[in-house]
C-alpha cells in the first residue's frame, strides 16, 4: 500500500508555510500565478484519486471542472447571486450529479474503453456549453468582479473572493484541506478497497466487495472535488468558457498527475507547480515553448518513472539517517516498482 | 437432506464450441471434505468459477443452503459465506502479507463505505486478519510484501486471504500446487484442522493429500461427473481407473 514518508510531510508543511508568506514580499504577477497553480493542484489531486489510487484513467476529468465553473457563472451572471453559502452547495451538487451520471456508465468499462467513454462524455458536455445559446457560446462569459462569490455573516463580509489576496489565502486553505481530506479518505476502509481495486480488481471482488460501487463512489468524490476547483477557477479569473471542459484541459491535468507522480497526492501539487512555472519561464524565452514543454514531459516520463514525487521521495529518504533495518529496503523497492 | 449446503443441477458452461462443464449435478454436505479430481482440462476450475460466481453458467442452477444463487456475482457469493482460493496465485503483490489479509478481513464489516476514520481503528478487522495469518502459518512474514515472499508462501497467503473472510464453505482450487513438500505437509495439516468446522470443496492433483483429507470424491472427465464415492469406492472403481488413475500412471512413462 502506498505510504507517504514522514520527511515528505515535513517538506509539505514547510512548502505550505512558504506559500503563506509569499504574498508578503512576492511579485504581484507571481502571486497571481501561484494562485492559479493552487487551483490547478486541487484539480489534479482530484484526478489522482482516480488515476493513481483507483486505477481509473479518466480522460474527461475537465467535465466536472467545467460544470463547477459554469454553475458558478450561472448563479452570478444569470441570477445575480454572490453568496457563497448558496453557490458552493449548488456547485458541489451539480458536479456530483454529473459525476454520478457519467461515472455510472463509465465504470462499466475498463482500460482503453474507460478512457474513451470519459472523453466522449466530456466532449458532449463541452458542446452542451459551447452550442446552447443559454451558456454564452464559444467565447464564454466575463463575470462582474463585484459579483464574485463572497461569504457574509449578516452584513459583515467575511470572505470576498474578488479581493485577490483573500482569494490567494482561500485557495491555499482549500489546497491544504483537500490534501488532508484525501489523505484521510485514503486511510479509511474505503481507501484500502480502492487501492486494492487498482492492484487486483478481480480478487477484491472475490473477497466480497461490490467493485462497481466503490469505483462509482471514488468517481463521484473525484468529480465533486474537480467541480470545486472549477468554482475556484471561475472566481479567480472572473471568466468562464467552454475551454474549461475541453479535452486539452483533461489532457493537461492528466499530464500534471503523471508528471508529478501519480498515487502520491503531493505529486500532482508538485506537477502543477513545475508545469505552470516552466511554461511561464520557457514561453518568455522562446516562441517554441510548447515544443520545449513536450520535450520536458518526455524526459520526465523516461527518466523519472515515478514522476517528480518519486525523485523528491528518494531525496527525502536520504535525509533520514540510515536505520539498521533489514525489512524496510525491500519494501521500498517493491513499492517503487509497483507505482 | 437438510444437511446439504450446496447443490448444483445440470450445471453447464460453454466457451464457444467447447463444453468445459457439462451437466454437473452434485450435492455437497455440510461439514464434509468433498474432493474433485480429474485430469487437466476436466473443467474443475471452471466448476469452481461457476460455484463462486466468477463466471455465469450457460445452463443449470446452483443452490446454497436451499437458496438459488445461480445468477449471484462473486462478491455476493463471498458475502454468503463462501470463500475461494485460486489455482493461479491471485494476491496483492505490492501489499504486505498483513495488508492482504486485512483486505479479506475488512470485507466482513457491514460496509467498507466508511471514509473518515482510519482503517486501523477497526480492531475486529485486525484481529480477524491476524487469526487468518496465523492459521495459514505466515505470522513471521506479516510485514513482508507479498511479492517478495517465496512461491510456496504466496500459496499459503492465497489461503490466508480466503480464511480472513471467515467463510463457512471453502472452495479450494489446488491449494498444494507448486508447494515444497515441507509447506505441503503444513497445508494438509491446516486442511485437516479446517475440516473440523468448515465444509471444504477441494480440487487437488496430489492424491496422497486427497486421500488423507477427503470424505467424498468426485471424478470429473471432459466436463462431466464420472463418478462420486468414498475414497475406497473410487479407488476400487474400474471406470475411474481407466479414465483417470490409469491415465495418470500411463502419463508417468
Ligand atoms: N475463460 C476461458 N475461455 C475459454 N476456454 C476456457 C476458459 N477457461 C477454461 N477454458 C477451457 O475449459 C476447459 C476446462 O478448463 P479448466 O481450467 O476448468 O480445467 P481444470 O480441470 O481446472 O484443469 P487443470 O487441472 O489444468 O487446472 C479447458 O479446455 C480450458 O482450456
Ligand atoms: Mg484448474
Amino acid at each position: 500500500m502506498p505510504r507517504t514518508p514522514l520527511p515528505i510531510y515535513v517538506l509539505l508543511a514547510l512548502g505550505a508555510v512558504a506559500l503563506a508568506v509569499y504574498p508578503l514580499f512576492g511579485d504581484v504577477f507571481y502571486v497571481r500565478l501561484v494562485a492559479k497553480v493552487m487551483v490547478l493542484a486541487i484539480f489534479a489531486m482530484s484526478l489522482d484519486l482516480l488515476v493513481g489510487y483507483a486505477g481509473l484513467v479518466s480522460f474527461g476529468h475537465a467535465a466536472f471542472f467545467g460544470v463547477g465553473a459554469y454553475a458558478t457563472a450561472a448563479l452570478i451572471a444569470k441570477a445575480g447571486i454572490a453568496d457563497m453559502a448558496i453557490i458552493l452547495p449548488v456547485v458541489l451538487v451539480a458536479a456530483a450529479v454529473a459525476a454520478l451520471v457519467i461515472g455510472w456508465f463509465s465504470i462499466r468499462t475498463s482500460g482503453i474503453y474507460f478512457i474513451m467513454i470519459t472523453l466522449a462524455f466530456a466532449q458532449m458536455l463541452y458542446f452542451f456549453f459551447h452550442d446552447l445559446p443559454f451558456w454564452w457560446g464559444a467565447d464564454g462569459v466575463n463575470l462582474p468582479r463585484r459579483g464574485l462569490p463572497r461569504l457574509a455573516f449578516g452584513d459583515t463580509v467575511i470572505l470576498d473572493l474578488s479581493d485577490r489576496t483573500v482569494f490567494y489565502y482561500v485557495a491555499l486553505a482549500c489546497l491544504v484541506l483537500a490534501f488532508a481530506l484525501l489523505t484521510i479518505i485514503l486511510r479509511s476502509p474505503f481507501g484500502r478497497v480502492i487501492v486494492g481495486i487498482r492492484v487486483n480488481e478481480n480478487r477484491v471482488r472475490a473477497l466480497g466487495y461490490n467493485v462497481q460501487n466503490y469505483k462509482l463512489v471514488a468517481f463521484v468524490i473525484a468529480g465533486t472535488l474537480a467541480g470545486f476547483a472549477g468554482f475556484l477557477e471561475a472566481s479567480r479569473t472572473a471568466f468562464v468558457a467552454p475551454a474549461h471542459l475541453s479535452w486539452h484541459e483533461s489532457g493537461l491535468v492528466l499530464v500534471i498527475v503523471l508528471l508529478g507522480g501519480m498515487g502520491t497526492l503531493y505529486g500532482p501539487i508538485l506537477g502543477a507547480f513545475v508545469l505552470v512555472m516552466l511554461e511561464d519561464w520557457v514561453s518568455g524565452i522562446t516562441e517554441f515553448w510548447l515544443l520545449v514543454m513536450g520535450l520536458f514531459v518526455i524526459l520526465v516520463v523516461l527518466f523519472l518513472p515515478n514522476g517528480i514525487a518519486g525523485l523528491v521521495s528518494t531525496l527525502a529518504q536520504r535525509l533520514r539517517p540510515p536505520k539498521p533495518d533489514v525489512g524496510k529496503p525491500v519494501e521500498r523497492e517493491v513499492e517503487a516498482a509497483d507505482v | 437432506m437438510s444437511d446439504v449446503i450446496l447443490e448444483t443441477d445440470g450445471l453447464s458452461r460453454t466457451f464457444g464450441a467447447l463444453v468445459a462443464v457439462d451437466g454437473v449435478t452434485l450435492s455437497f454436505r455440510r461439514g464434509q471434505v468433498h474432493a474433485i479430481i480429474g485430469p487437466n482440462g476436466a473443467g474443475k476450475t471452471t466448476l469452481i468459477n461457476l460455484l463462486s460466481g466468477e463466471l455465469p453458467p450457460s445452463a443449470g442452477t446452483i443452490k446454497l443452503r436451499g437458496r438459488d444463487i445461480t445468477r449471484a456475482k462473486a462478491d455476493e457469493v463471498s458475502l454468503l459465506g463462501v470463500g475461494r482460493s485460486f489455482q493461479k496465485t491471485n494476491i496483492f503483490q505490492s501489499f504486505t502479507c498483513f495488508e492482504n489479509c486485512w483486505l479479506g478481513a475488512q470485507s466482513r464489516l457491514p460496509t467498507s463505505m466508511r471514509f473518515f476514520r482510519p482503517a486501523s481503528v477497526y480492531r475486529e478487522v485486525e484481529a480477524r486478519a491476524r487469526r487468518a495469518i496465523e492459521l495459514c502459518g505466515l505470522t513471521h512474514r506479516c510485514d513482508t510484501p507479498a511479492g517478495a515472499m517465496s512461491y510456496g508462501e504466496q500459496r499459503q497467503l492465497e489461503i490466508g486471504m480466503m480464511l480472513a473472510t471467515e467463510p463457512e464453505l471453502l472452495l479450494l482450487d489446488e491449494p498444494l500446487a507448486g508447494m515444497g513438500s515441507e509447506e505441503a505437509v503444513q497445508v494438509v495439516e491446516l486442511l485437516k484442522r479446517l475440516a473440523a468446522d468448515h465444509t471444504l470443496i477441494l480440487i487437488e492433483h496430489d492424491m496422497d493429500a486427497v486421500f488423507a483429507v477427503a470424505d467424498l470424491l468426485t471424478v470429473m472427465v471432459n466436463g462431466r461427473v464420472l463418478e462420486t464415492g468414498t475414497v475406497e469406492q473410487i479407488r476400487a472403481s474400474k471406470a475411474v481407473r481407466e479414465a483417470y488413475l490409469g491415465d495418470e500412471e500411463g502419463g508417468g512413462h
